[in-house]
């Protein structure tokens, strides 16, 4: 496929039962109500010249290019501020409008540069190609007047530019800014001749403003005034590949836009079902970790953690690998076997790994990053719902009036999502914040919480039902939507527990730290303030009491009546782009894809015909299981694919020592992580540039991952698992991931009707998809609950075991932030470092200055588990009493500090909670230089003389 | 495995079940042991000195020690069935 630009209709999208017939150019177009003249003629085939429109903000008519004669109509009105009518005759070629047109284009002309050879968006310039559209020739004003050439450039940004003499002012970057992204981070400053865009103040550049470089002004941009410096210096791409997002679950559709096997740029697709052409900075930029020194591409492998690395050949590697698995299997059976599936690679390459495990290793030890992450979603709205996923699809949000956000930051953890609630909020959408954190949808421009319920770590489900309390006895519940709905009798029982004293706002106020009457305000709001939507984060899950929180989350969607429908629902924001997938596909101990427990018979039976191994009928072990049991000395071996469990993982000593007691730990990875320092193979990963198959968002979406350049390493990753899996005795012979697909959905229900020729067409399903609902499922539980009747069930507040005292007087919690992603393995390789190069200890001023520490000071950050070192940024963005930190740099290593603590149903870690002791520090502790002397021998290679 | 981890996992879920009741919070503490647990982990449960345990956690125990296979107890421990969809996808 050659290179074409996006098509561009002008203007936005306009829903409407209405519609309009109008006749442009001699032709009838039929529209819906609402839509632009310029649209109109756009989707009719034609094009009107236009510079200040673009369909992704709304019209501004100002530019002048698009007018247009319409029957009846005084005057040459703009298209793109024009509604279609009906019966409307529009003329937009005429020797008039000719006229009119050159001449504006003749002004912007003669204050631009002519430098279109050299120039980074030639062939590439809307500027140039409406030039060439309305027939200018030359420009009767000269080029010596007063001007704006010359100017100083603003490269600050680290991936792309800002040349102000390219600039026209056509305003669609500031308007991007504002409608799309949400930031207003730029303006037009000055008038008239003097308007100049503006990042910021007058004295920021791009880097130094609020710009958090999402790309949408640089995509709005008709010029090369803001333009990717990676354009700059390759070239115009020559050819797209639409792709999905390998980051947050948001789950991006992007066009991977190439020069050859050269990744020119990322740029947003706007068919895209989830993001309509947003991106945020990591997938629009962050992707050079892609072509990092780092990579690793050659596969290693040692006798013993302590050597060096040995580059081998594929087949040395994966015989050494399957020599040991099988070792191992015979000295100590299948269930000394395990392994890990990871939530960034495809449904293809999960199921695959899950597969090996249990058909191949013969166990049933598989787990997945949902287990630190989502595991109590699951577990609570399967015990409600009797469906775990989200309900809704993203959209809804714009039918949303009260969205109660619990535990979660989209704005820095699923930004483009974060758009989209900022958008409607803009729009007279109202929010309910509860996080011990003031986040950005707190305050920010433009953006004000109804109500902030700055609720003490580890209180989620005494403050969720505090709210059902107010609900209830208020007389708030929608009592006819639970009689048809839900288990009366069931919600009988939880109405009686939420209603009494014990659970009230006033009563829990001591625990929870929230003003009572603050909590009666969102209570009565959430219940009465129209469709309200739940959506949440690890801020709900990671906790001890994470499943009951999930719970009480439903509990207060259903007692509302806000399950169903567009606008309502409970939507758990996933944290990695394929976290609902590798769930789907069976990546969990106890279950086979499809959500179908492991003990059932004739469920093993389906799979045991399928694959003709026989399954074992017991549940496997969770991630911290496994690593107890290596310390124990009963699990011996694990292959982990496309996770840092050593960083990621809680009590970072007792993971390091789960995998030293291994005598095989296989890593498959990018890079040599921090769990690599234990391994024994490494074979090296394919990015998702590299690869064929599907991820699936947070949506339920599946969508399409496609291989646009060769993998660096010679494989994909369903390949590299399909070689370890031959080697030990499996007999597999997959030569696309299509054929993995068709697999999955033989053998799962909810993807029966999938397979890859309808994910090749982007046709972007929601699962379910099977023959009931083939063209999947945007909202689920619309005429009922899978399960039946909606369940209510009584969710006890039960304190943490993790207490603060004397020793460890401030509570802990963590996050994410931004530019970095995760471990940061990806993120700390490319540009974005520069917004975030160490992990930072937030701080309140109290308890900053009861400690003499000041912004940019080293502390030591001590808990029970262990200690680290770190620098302070003191704000009252965290409430006194609680700090605060990300996990992404592995020199800091948040998870000494946590604990092993876990989710009471499903041993999802407790970070959010650790009570811990900040005190000054001078440098490193004794574990951080340690562990800087393990990573260095640990990455060692072994250096191989040439031959004479 | 640590006996004193496999007490604390299955007083954690005791105690969170005991708000339906002793006799239910233990049927419920028995299903989800043994929809959850890997063997080593039943075994080591099974093994250990019952007496530390909280009193629906050693009931529980007790029961599955004896052979007990409870029904599921919970929304999250009723699975899917080998051609149904949506009745329980816990991801």
């Amino acid at each position: 496929m050659g290179y074409e630009p996006q098509q561009d209709f002008g203007t936005p999208e306009v829903q409407s039962d209405k519609q309009v017939t109008l006749t442009i150019d001699g032709r009838d177009v039929t529209v819906p109500a609402g839509t632009s003249v310029m649209r109109a003629a756009s989707m009719a085939g034609g094009h009107i010249p236009k510079l200040c429109a673009t369909d992704n903000v709304k019209a501004f008519g100002s530019c002048r290019l698009c007018l247009v004669e319409i029957e009846g109509a005084r005057g040459t009105p703009a298209s793109c501020t024009t509604p279609a009518a009906d019966g409307m005759k529009v003329e937009t070629q005429t020797p008039r409008l000719e006229k009119l047109r050159k001449g504006v284009m003749e002004l912007y002309i003669s204050d631009h540069p002519l430098d279109c050879l050299t120039c980074s968006a030639n062939n590439d310039c809307e500027l140039q190609d409406e030039a060439a559209a309305v027939g200018l020739r030359d420009v009767r004003y000269g080029y010596e007047g007063k001007n704006h050439l010359g100017t100083v450039d603003d490269k600050s940004n680290p991936y792309f530019s800002f040349q102000p003499d390219k600039c026209i002012v056509c305003s669609r970057c500031v308007r991007a800014c504002g409608e799309v992204q949400g930031t207003f981070a730029l303006t037009v400053d000055g008038r008239g001749f003097a308007s100049v865009i503006s990042a910021g103040q007058k004295e920021d550049n791009f880097l130094s403003s609020e710009c958090v470089s999402c790309g949408a002004c640089v995509q709005a941009c008709p010029t090369s005034a803001l333009m990717e410096k990676s354009v700059t210096a390759i070239g115009k791409p020559e050819r797209s590949v639409v792709t999905t997002c390998a980051y947050c679950g948001v789950g991006c559709a992007f066009r991977a836009e190439m020069k050859g096997e050269q990744l020119v740029r990322m740029v947003p697709w706007k068919d895209g079902k989830a993001n309509h052409g947003h991106s945020c900075v990591k997938g629009r930029f962050a992707w050079g970790y892609a072509n990092h020194k780092d990579r690793i591409t050659k596969p290693m492998v040692r006798e013993k953690i302590t050597d060096p690395w040995r580059e081998v050949s594929w087949d040395e590697a994966i015989g050494f690998a399957a020599t040991k698995i099988k070792k191992i299997k015979a000295e100590h059976g299948a269930r000394a076997l395990g392994g890990i599936t990871s939530s960034r690679c495809t449904n293809e390459e999960t199921f695959l790994v899950q597969k090996l495990i249990r058909a191949g290793f013969g166990s049933n030890n598989t787990d997945t990053c949902a287990r630190v992450c989502h595991s109590p979603t699951g577990f609570g709205l399967s015990t409600t719902f009797g469906t775990s996923a989200g309900t809704q699809n993203f959209d809804s949000a714009e039918k949303t009036d009260v969205f109660l956000l619990i535990g979660a930051n989209p704005t820095d953890a699923h930004p483009v999502f974060g758009s989209r609630m900022k958008k409607r909020l803009r729009e007279g959408g109202k929010i309910i914040v509860v996080d011990p954190r003031r986040i950005d949808l707190v305050k920010s421009p433009h953006i004000e919480a109804a109500h902030h319920l700055p609720l003490q770590p580890g209180t989620n489900v005494a403050v969720l039902t505090s709210i059902a309390h107010v609900i209830v006895t208020e007389g708030l519940a929608a009592e006819d939507f639970i009689r048809e709905r839900c288990d009366w009798d069931e919600y009988q029982d939880w109405a009686r527990f939420v209603s009494q004293e014990k659970n009230s706002p006033e009563f829990l106020e001591a625990v929870t730290r929230v003003p009572a009457e603050t909590v009666r305000e969102a209570a009565r709001l959430f219940a009465t303030g129209g469709n309200g939507a739940i959506y949440y984060g690890l801020g709900v899950t990671e906790h001890s009491q994470g499943s009951s929180t999930v719970m009480a989350i439903a509990n207060l969607a259903m007692a509302t009546g806000n399950i169903g429908r567009e606008g309502v629902g409970v939507n758990p924001l996933r944290g990695q782009n394929n976290v609902q997938g590798a769930c789907d596909m069976g990546s969990f101990p106890h279950e086979l894809p499809g959500y179908r427990h492991i003990s059932q018979p004739d469920v093993r039976e389906l799979f045991e015909n399928d694959w003709g191994v026989k399954l074992d009928p017991e549940p496997g072990l969770r991630i911290p299981n496994m690593l107890d049991a290596a310390v124990d000395g009963s699990f011996k071996a694990i292959y982990i694919q496309g996770e840092d469990i050593l960083q990621s993982d809680p009590d970072t000593k007792h993971v390091s020592a789960g995998l030293a007691a291994m005598d095989c730990v296989i890593v498959h990875d990018l890079f040599l992580n921090e769990t690599a320092h234990y391994a024994h193979v490494f074979l090296p990963g394919s990015t998702f540039l590299e690869k064929n198959g599907t991820f699936t968002n947070a949506e339920r979406r599946v969508q399409a991952v496609r291989k646009v350049m060769e993998p660096a390493n010679g494989y994909e990753d369903w390949e590299v698992t399909q070689l370890l899996a031959n080697a030990i005795g499996c007999n597999w012979s997959y030569t696309h991931p299509g054929q993995i697909l068709d697999e999955i959905a033989r053998l799962t229900p909810g993807f029966a009707g999938l397979n890859w020729d309808r994910v090749d067409a982007n046709e972007q399903l929601q699962w379910p998809v099977n023959d009931k609902a083939p063209q999947g499922s945007p909202i689920m539980h619309v005429e009922g609950f899978v399960r039946g009747k909606g369940k209510f069930v009584v969710t006890e507040y039960v304190p943490t075991d993790e207490k603060t005292g004397p020793r460890f007087p401030l509570l802990l919690t963590t996050g994410r932030i931004l530019s970095q992603y995760n471990v940061g393995a990806q993120t700390r390789r490319t540009g974005n470092n520069i917004w975030h190069e160490e992990d930072i200890l937030e701080m309140h001023p109290t308890d900053a200055e009861n400690r003499m520490v000041s912004t940019g000071d080293f502390v030591k950050l001590a808990s029970r588990s262990g200690e680290t070192t770190l620098r302070v940024l003191v704000t009252d963005r965290v409430a006194p009493g609680v700090v605060y930190t990300t996990f992404h740099h592995p020199n800091t290593q948040a998870n000494v500090v946590t604990t092993d603590n876990s989710d009471w149903a499903t041993n999802c870690p407790e970070y959010k909670v650790t009570a811990v002791q900040v005190t000054p520090s001078n440098g490193p502790t004794d574990w951080q230089e340690d562990y800087a002397d393990l990573a260095a021998m640990a990455r060692r290679i072994e250096t191989v003389e040439p031959a004479e | 495995m640590s006996t004193d981890k496999l007490r604390r996992m299955a007083d954690q879920i005791a105690r969170n079940f005991e708000a339906i009741g002793h006799d239910n919070a233990v049927l419920a503490t028995a299903d989800h042991i043994n929809k959850f647990w890997d063997p080593r982990m039943k075994a080591g449960i099974f093994g250990d000195d019952w007496g530390q345990l909280s009193p629906i956690a050693a009931a529980a125990v007790e029961k599955l020690a004896k052979g007990a296979n409870p029904p599921p107890q919970t929304g999250a421990t009723e699975f899917n069935k080998v051609d149904e969809v949506g009745h329980n996808d816990a991801g």
